[in-house]
Order: structure tokens, then sequence, then C-alpha cells
């Protein structure tokens, strides 16, 4: 347990070849699932069958299945929304600020959460698009010149977010197959089955690793990673601005942009952290998954999540500082109102709980590690919750206060979106490599020539 | 596919990145063009080692970032200003800061979409599965782990033996040669050929016209837009006569029509009604307004009977005879609500206030004209106290 940060860590653990490397992340695409696998799955489309049913009840009577209401407009569709958007962040985050950081140690984890962020974004799109009331209109967000002669309203946040989240999805989803394609080549290049090497080889485009491409091919990572930076830190502002353009206190706030963005790393990385610590035990990938890497993102989380507690600190003090009665009353509100135990799980699971990281010993303990990801899941989930419905619950009118309870239908499509995205990750598992062959492979050991320097 | 017996180049393998570097000054160093080094991931320093030019596929994104931006903001500023402008609380409609979030989405779509497409088709030629380098044992060697160099026929130095000694020199393994897939040509007037492009241009043109005409106007639940309920002016299922509209109650009374007690009674009424205006100088002025609208074409301006119409019509009568002044006010509005010989109703003209001060104008009509000196002077006095 010594271990001197002073020299850089080896990436790959257990001194493993180029070709053992390969042969152990294309493992789990040339066997044939196991049961667990089956079990798994089995689970996770149950959820996606709640999700579905209640998303056909939805549509079927309509939106006043959910618990929304008058003055609670706005309630577990958007908590759900922000919530699957935040936790795509890590993804982008890891593949293109570490990249840019030349954070090596992001070689092993890139690939899946990339993965996860375009899952997540599939998820998080299904809630706003449900909430329009009749989904099969949707296209209408889009500007397209139409027989109504309406244009959409682009000084609107809530159309900033359909042209943010849209973009997110896109370029991401760009990024992700850019990084695949060498993959591609090389399963094409191991494969057997007629089946499948025509697969591989239609989405490896025909992929040769020729230097003349790599040359090419390494400039467009770097500018993907250069336009995917600020893309990830404006998604999530502009779903921000969906808050903080209206005039409702406890949204009406400056903090909001950067807070959001914290918060969604924060989320994003323990949601990382949760599904990795699974995916390496069950692929046999600690070799290339590595304690040090976990270790890593908790760092990560220890510090996002001081960002958040600082952003809700600050949030009360300017209530008080600015003097405003409706905006103190909303944090006291927040604290000790009908709320106040929504509030009081979101302050210790984010909080709180991460402090437990400042141990070295805790920060590589696989189970405590698991045990702290999930309240800040947890946590994070309910910090979007006390952000929409304690400040719609009670606004200006106390004639018009409420209190939202959420029905069946809410929790269902809640669970469904979980099943959307673990019934995904599965099948990603399964039909594509985990890890970043090429990747990893070019950051092992004695994989670069050693009289030019490995500092390129 | 065939190989023939064309050679389309030589290729070797190596076993480390020194290795390979090494082998790329060299080859490139010995004036060779048509050569290249497959390796599994991009080797550090082999740029420089193959005197590579740097890439210039940031170009692309430069221009097409750009246009990006500048499509968003033409976009925005024609759809917001010139096409459908719309008031927000009096700001002006090309209010810049609202159209950053999309400009710089749509600036970070462009570039990056760009970029990628540009490198795939154009810098790579893409996609191409029919390379002779696929498919052999070499391909899948520096697919894996190895490390190999390739001099292609059509470099004008090359020649197999002197390209095969080079490789020897080098340390390279598995020197081979790599031949070329037979080519097979396409007919453009192939049938399957002609299919697939029709079967392409029907599927898109008519996915298109359908999603844009008949999907997005598919209501699949739509009882919040059509509810059970009677519209007027449709045909109705439920009611015998199938009619959707009602008629009221026998004996309803719409507000503000209270019908005229003598109606159609061409005779006098015995008990005339009364007048329920006061006079004022308002329903005099209403009372000669209406007046001199639908009775003075006839009457006269003064009552006397003497308009234009005179001779070219049954001569109306005067109003100053001493039959209309004796007449109560009753017996007057009788006349204007339901006519008399050939003058017509005026109830669908006039309301019924209307009718009562033009009953009242007349009488002050009357008495303007039959006033005695006693009167007049007594007025003269009034006024001139008052001061007019």
């Amino acid at each position: 347990m010594n271990i001197d940060y002073s020299k850089e860590l080896p990436i790959v653990q257990g001194r493993l070849s180029l070709g053992e490397l390969e042969d152990l992340i294309a493992k789990p695409m040339s066997e044939k699932p196991t049961p667990k696998y089956y079990i798994a799955l089995a689970i996770t489309l149950t959820l996606l069958m709640i999700g579905a049913t209640s998303l056909g009840f939805t549509f079927y009577y309509g939106t006043g299945v959910w618990g929304n209401n008058q003055p609670v407009g706005w309630a577990f569709d958007i908590v759900n929304f922000v919530f699957c958007v935040g936790i795509g962040h890590a993804g982008t985050l890891i593949s293109a600020i570490l990249f840019l950081l030349r954070q090596k140690w992001r070689t092993a984890i890139a690939r899946f959460a990339e993965a996860m962020t375009i899952f997540a974004v599939m998820c998080a799109g299904i809630f706003p698009a449900v909430h329009t009331g009749r989904p099969w209109l949707d296209g209408w967000l889009l500007p397209y010149p139409n027989q109504h002669g309406l244009w959409v309203n682009f000084t609107s946040p809530l159309l900033w977010d359909v042209f943010a989240v849209s973009t997110y999805f896109t370029v991401s989803a760009v990024f992700w197959y850019i990084g695949l394609i060498p993959d591609f080549a090389v399963m094409r290049d191991r494969t057997t089955g007629k089946v499948k090497k025509f697969l591989y080889s239609l989405f490896s485009l025909g992929w040769r690793h020729s230097h003349r491409n790599w040359q090419h091919y390494e400039k467009s990572y770097v500018i993907l990673a250069g336009f995917a930076t600020p893309l990830v830190l404006s998604v999530h502002t502009i779903v921000s601005f969906d808050f903080a353009v209206s005039i409702i206190p406890g949204w009406h706030t400056t903090i909001f942009p950067p807070y959001f963005v914290a918060g969604a790393i924060f989320s994003g990385f323990a949601m990382v952290v949760t599904v990795l610590v699974f995916v390496r035990k069950v692929f046999d990938l600690e070799n290339i998954i590595t304690i040090d890497h976990l270790e890593k993102m908790n760092k990560v989380i220890l510090a996002t999540g001081m960002m958040v507690g600082y952003a809700y600190a600050m949030e009360f003090f300017i209530a008080w500082y600015s003097g405003v009665q409706f905006e103190t009353f909303v944090f006291i509100n927040r604290a000790f109102g009908p709320y106040a135990w929504a509030y009081w799980i979101m302050v210790s699971c984010n909080v709180i709980f991460p402090q437990f990281f400042w141990f070295k010993k805790l920060r590589r303990s696989i189970p405590v590690m698991m045990v702290i990801v999930i309240f800040v899941n947890v946590g994070m989930w309910f910090e979007r919750f006390v952000i929409t419905v304690t400040s719609l619950h009670r606004d200006f009118l106390p004639s018009s206060w409420g209190y939202y309870v959420p029905t069946i239908f809410d929790f269902g499509i809640l669970i469904g979106s979980f099943g959307l995205f673990f019934t995904l990750v599965l099948l990603f598992v399964k039909a594509m490599p985990v890890v970043a062959i090429s990747e990893i492979k070019a950051v092992a050991d004695g994989a670069q020539p050693t009289h030019h320097g490995g500092d390129h | 596919m065939e190989r023939n017996t064309k050679l389309h180049g030589l290729v070797a393998l190596f076993d480390t990145p020194d290795q390979i570097i090494h082998a790329a000054e060299k080859v490139s160093h010995s004036g060779y063009k048509d050569f290249d080094i497959h390796t599994p991931y991009p080797v550090h320093g082999m740029d420089d080692a193959m005197k590579l030019k740097p890439s210039k596929l940031g170009y692309v994104t430069l221009v097409f970032g750009l246009s990006g931006a500048a499509f968003a903001l033409l976009l925005m500023w024609w759809t917001m200003v010139v096409d459908y402008p719309m008031n927000i609380g009096g700001k002006p409609f090309f209010s810049l800061p609202a159209f950053i979030p999309v400009t710089f989405e749509l600036t970070v779509l462009f570039a990056t979409l760009a970029t990628v497409i540009g490198m795939i088709t154009f810098f790579f030629r893409f996609p191409d599965n029919k390379h002779p380098l696929h498919d052999t044992p070499y391909m899948q060697q520096v697919s894996r782990d190895k490390y190999g160099v390739f001099i292609g026929a059509s470099d004008p130095k090359f020649n197999a033996k002197e390209v095969r000694a080079l490789f020897e020199s080098l340390g390279g393994k598995q020197i081979s040669e790599i031949m070329e897939f037979e080519k097979t040509w396409q007919d453009a007037f192939n049938p399957k050929f002609i299919g697939i492009l029709v079967t392409t241009v029907i599927l898109v043109s008519g996915g298109t016209y359908f999603t844009l005409n008949k999907l997005l106007y598919i209501t699949p639940f739509n009882w919040m837009e059509h509810q059970f309920r009677g519209v007027p002016q449709e045909k109705s299922d439920f009611f015998a006569d199938s009619r959707m509209m009602r008629e009221p109650v026998a004996g309803s009374v719409a507000r503000g029509h209270m019908p005229y007690e003598f109606k159609d009674s061409v005779a006098q009424p015995a008990d005339p009604l009364e007048n329920p205006l006061v006079n004022s100088a308002e329903v005099f002025r209403l009372g000669q307004k209406k007046y001199l609208t639908f009775c003075s074409p006839c009457h006269g301006n003064y009552g006397d009977g003497d308009s234009r119409l005179n001779q070219q019509f049954p001569n109306p009568p005067s109003l100053h005879t001493a039959k209309l002044r004796e007449w109560k006010d009753g017996n007057i509005y009788h006349v204007i609500t339901n006519g008399q010989n050939v003058m017509p109703s005026y109830s669908h003209q006039m309301t019924v206030k209307e009718r009562w001060a033009v009953v009242s104008y007349i009488r002050a009509l009357q008495k303007a004209k039959n006033a005695s000196e006693t009167e007049i002077e007594q007025f003269r006095k009034e006024n001139t106290s008052n001061g007019n």
C-alpha cells in the first residue's frame, strides 16, 4: 500500500504484452455469453419494460398521470433529465479534457466512459421529449420551413437545450466512433466468423493502421477533444439556464452554470466508478482498469464534491447577503420546510460522505468506494430534485403553495431509464471493445521508441 | 475475391518500435515515395521519420466551424428579425447574447462533423475494404502487435530485388509480396445497381415526404383535441332533428329584446305605452340624430312633410297636424315601431330607447313650431339668465 506518487505509475499492470492486452480486451466479444450475463440482461430488460409500460400509460392518458401539477409543473421529468445529462458529462471529461491535459491513465477508462455518455444522453432525451405532452410532434422543436409559417424561438433556453443536447449527442457519438475505427479493424483481423467479419469490416471502413492515416487521425482526435471540452461545459451551462434564466427564487442565480458543471462531473464520475467496479471484475480487466485508476477517479469525486458543497454554502450566503426576502425564504424553506428530508439527504450524500476519500486506505478500498459512490449517485439525484421541486412548491404567492408527490408512473419512468442505460451498457460490453485497444497498446510499457522519447 | 499476378508491393514486419522508426527513416531516405508504415497504434516520432508534412485537417475544421457560426447567426437573424419578428418584452429583435448558445452549438456541430467526414472521405479515401493489403497475414499481424513497412510497386524507384535487399538489411521478417485483387468492373447499367439506386431514391424521398407531411401530423391519441361534445352548426346523431344547435325553450326572451306588446296591430292600441325617458339634453341629442337619419328623408328636417320626396311619392304627412299634436307619445311610438300605410317599421333600425328618444324629439319640434309669445319670452329669459 505504499505508493510513490512522485513517479508516474505504469498504466497497464502485470507486464502484459501487446498481444495479451488485445486478447484480454477482445475476450468478451469472442465468447458466448454466460448464464450470469443473461440473468443481468433479464434484470435490466425487466426494468426497461417497467419504464416502457409507464411511458405507454403516459402516452395514452397524457402527462396527467404524473404527479406534476400547479405549482410544481416541473418535477421528475426535468430532475431525471438533468441527472442523466450530468452522468454523461463524466465520459466527455475523461475522453476529452483529460486527453488535452495529457493524463495517460484516462486511456483505460475513456472508451467505457464515452459509451456511458452516449447512453446517458439517450436516457436524458426521453424526458423532455415526453414532457412536451404530444411526443409525436417533437419534430416541431427543430427550425425547419413549415406550412405553419412559424419558427422556433431562438431566445428561449428550452430551445438552446434542444441544440445543446442534440449537438452533444452527435459530437459524442462521432468522437466515440472515431476512437472505435482502429479497434473495429483489430476485431476484423482477429475474428473468424463470417457475419462478424462483415460487420467489423463495414464499421472499420477499411482501416489499415497506416501511419499516413494515423497522422490525420491523431490530429482529428486533438481537434475533437478541443471542441468537446467547451461543448461539455456549454451543455450543462445551458441546462442550468433552463432554471437560471427564469425569475423563480432559488433558480435565478448566476452560480448555476459552474455549479451544475461541477455537479455533473461529480455524479458522472460516481456512476463511472459504480459501473467500472463491476466491469473490471466480471471481464478480468483488473490489470488494465487498475485500482490506481479508481483511486484517481475518487480524488476527482472528492474535489468536485467539495465544489458542490461550496455552491450549496454560497447559495445560502447570497440568499442572506442579497437581502431579497423571497430568496432568503426559499433557502430557509429548503433546509427546514416540508422538503427538508430531501435537502438533508442531498447534503449528507454529496458533501459529508465523499470526505472519507481523504484517506488513502478508504480511497483504494473497493467496498468503501462502492458504498460512497452509490450515495453520491443518490445525493446528486436529490440535488436536482431539491433545486426543481423546492423552488417551485412555494414561490411568491402563498395562496398557490403546494406539495408535490410523485405517482407510480414517475417512478416507473425513472426505473425504466436505468433499465435502458444498463441494457445498453450490457450490450455494449459484449459487442465492442470496452477498452480502446489501439490506445491502450500505445501507452503500454515499451510501446514507444526509446531514442525518440515518449514525451511527444 | 481473387488475387491476380500483378504485384501491388512488398511488405516486411518488425518486432519493436525502435526498429520500425529506423526502417521508416531508411526507406524515406532511400527516396521511395509510395511507401507506408503500418503500426497497431500511432508510434511517436514516425512523422519525422517518414518526413510527413503536418496534417492540413485543421483548415477543414476552421472553414466549416466559421461557416457553422455564420449559418447560425444568419438563420436566427432571418427568422427572428425578417420572417417572423416577435416582440419579447421590447427587447431588440436581433438580441446577440441570446443567440450565442445556438451559434456556439452549431459551430461545434459543423466543425466536428466536417472534420470527421472530411478526414474519412478526402484524407483517407474511405470506405475502402477492397485494398490489396486487406485479408493478408501482414495486415493481421500489424493489427495485433507487429510493425510493418510497405513499398508500393507503383513507385518509380521500385525494384523487387532491391526492395527485398533493403528490407533484409534492416532486419525485416516475413518479407512477402502483396498481389492486387482481380478487379471486377461493375456495369453502370447493371440491373442490380440500378435497382439499388432506384430503391434508395424512393426510400429517401418517400421517407422525407412521409416524415414531414404525414408522420408529424399523425395523432396517436387525440382526445385532448377531440372531445365528446356538441359543436354548433355540426350534424348531430343524438338529436332527432339531426341538428346540434338547439332551439330555445318556447317563450324564452333574449336579453334586450323584449317583444313589443302591440306588434302588428294596425289600429292604435286603446291604452298606448308611456314614454319611459325623462327629457334631457342627452335624450334630445340622441333623438335628433336618429330623427335626421331615419325620419327626415320623408318627414323633412323639421317634421313639416316637405322633404325632397314631395310629389314623387304619396306625400308624407306633416308632424305638426292637430291630430299628431293631440296623440299620446305611445301613439307615435306605435307608428315608428309597427309602421303605417307606406311607412315601414323601424323596429329593426332603432332600439327601443332610440325610438322613444325620437318621440321626445318630435315633441320638441312640435313645441318649437307652436310656442306662444309668452313661452318664447320665458325661454329667452331663462337662457340669458343662464348666461347663454
